[in-house]
């Protein structure tokens, strides 16, 4: 097998070396009867997430996440239906977080088509849920997203970074260096960083935050927070030592397709996914 | 049609849901008899090899799969459906369906940077012709989540592979079954494109 694969090098098949880095865009999504809206914070209406998704599937989004940021119990069935609806429409991974409290609710989400689940604020008050989850359907399936701001260095924060909890308003008194760690240790298969600080900022995502926490785990990262620019991608993919970089409001305002952020990425020697 | 085996072991529905987009009808049973008469079969599946070979035995799928496997049904294995068809697992001590020479083995991976499960896209580099892998290029990639892969014994069961601090085979074959480590129901157009085959494949290396 191994002399076998060495030929088939010899005779020049170029074999790529490492996965690919991601493209992920995130989704808002709200329950009830605005399921189908999508929301930022000046509140525009941008349309229908499942048709957006879509799109965006179609222009190369390596991975979706879609955000329930109503998040509450009475929407739950809703957001299983959305989840299906969503698996039908669209052939590649994606996660789905927001107000996920139980194994139940992860279970039924992935069952329902959600490739993995994410979960936040849910984890920070019990953290065993992370165990739970990822012994149910799998690490793999087990995201542990966390909302972190700047602080100054404690005893009790000696990384200068605090998780935060509730949508980014509460602040916890726990460190997110340690956080990350212990959401490895517990069973997350993935991590979603979002810096709070660049978040919205438009400014490029926290570089120094996500190596910090990237050169500590063994587990993926995907930044999140603070893209405004194809470089900003570059730079925490980077020097950031992320494995995916997470996008909004860039692509869904229209300032850049999915193509042309990967286009930039893959002219500066990231490798990511073209063909498709 | 197709028929997918049903046999405990995840992602059933994605792959359902994957067809019905490329207009094919498919089936899910968990029923040897239903197999036995399928024109067409998917055996995909996600988890370990030790509690789906115990699944497999315990439900009489494992001889169902046997007899279609030497009738020259067409079976397309899946993730897990692409390890079992060997003959045994590092993952656990169970004898595996042996359809295929071979074991599967599990990453070892020297360089702390490769991060396991090795899970995302990845480039899949076709190493000799087959019907189903028609039209895939350099650059072409695929979605995977794994940490074991298929090793066949013999090279000529090679047909595609991959790499992952270490060169794998991601798709293997013996006439006229075929079965690949990465997921083509996540894999966007070119996965769903590689299922359209599948559902025309006569399950000769011609056709």
């Amino acid at each position: 097998m191994g002399r076998h694969l060495d030929r088939l090098i010899e005779r020049g098949c170029k074999i790529s070396a490492m996965l690919s880095k991601r493209l992920v865009v995130c989704l808002d999504v709200r329950g009830g009867k605005l399921a189908k809206s999508i929301k930022f914070v000046d509140t525009k209406d941008i349309g229908d997430p499942i048709a957006r998704a879509r799109q965006y599937y179609e222009d190369g989004v390596d991975e979706l996440v879609f955000y329930d940021i109503t998040a509450s119990r009475e929407n739950r069935d809703i957001m299983i239906n959305f989840v299906e609806e969503v698996a039908r429409q669209i052939f590649i991974p994606f996660s789905v977080g927001g107000g996920i409290r139980s194994v139940e609710d992860a279970t039924k989400l992935r069952n329902a088509g959600a490739e993995k689940v994410n979960v936040n604020t849910a984890a920070v008050k019990r953290k065993e849920l992370i165990s739970e989850i990822a012994r149910a359907i799998g690490s793999q399936s087990a995201i542990l997203s966390m909302d972190i701001r700047r602080v100054n260095p404690t005893k009790e924060i000696p990384s200068g970074y605090e998780i935060v909890i509730n949508g980014g308003v509460t602040p916890t008194g726990i460190d997110g260096l340690w956080w990350a760690k212990t959401g490895e240790k517990l069973g997350a298969g993935e991590l979603v960083i979002n810096s709070i600080d660049a978040d919205g900022t438009k400014d490029g995502y926290e570089i120094n935050l996500t190596r910090m926490i990237a050169d500590s785990v063994s587990i993926p990262v995907i930044a999140s927070g603070g893209a405004g620019k194809p470089e900003h991608l570059y730079d925490v993919l980077t020097g950031g030592h992320a494995d995916a970089a997470l996008v909004a409001s860039i692509v869904h305002y229209g300032e850049y397709t999915c193509r042309a952020l990967k286009e930039y990425l893959d002219n500066r020697g990231v490798k990511i996914r073209l063909n498709y | 049609m197709i028929t997918i085996i049903d046999y405990n072991a995840g992602n059933i529905r994605s792959v359902q849901r994957a067809c019905a987009e490329v207009g094919v009808q498919a089936n899910v049973t968990s029923e040897p008899a239903d197999v036995i008469k399928a024109e067409r079969i998917i055996f995909p599946g996600v988890g370990a090899a030790p509690s789906a070979m115990a699944y497999l035995n315990k439900t009489g799928l494992d001889i169902a799969l046997t007899d279609v496997f030497k009738a020259g049904i067409p079976i397309l294995g899946i993730c897990l459906g692409a390890q079992i068809i060997l003959e045994s697992s590092e993952e656990g001590p169970q004898r595996c369906l042996g359809l295929v020479p071979g074991k599967t083995v599990r990453f070892r991976l020297e360089d702390k940077l490769l991060k396991i499960p090795h899970m995302g896209w990845n480039e899949v580099t076709v190493a000799q012709p087959h019907p189903l892998l028609d039209g895939i290029g350099p650059g072409d990639e695929f979605y995977f989540v794994h940490s074991f892969y298929p090793q066949p014994a013999d090279k000529k069961n090679v047909y595609a592979v991959s790499s992952h601090g270490v060169d794998f085979c991601c798709a293997l074959g013996s006439r006229n079954l075929f079965a690949m480590q990465f997921h083509p129901e996540k894999s966007g157009r070119l996965g769903l494109q590689l299922l359209e085959r599948f559902a025309r494949w006569d399950g000769t290396l011609t056709g």
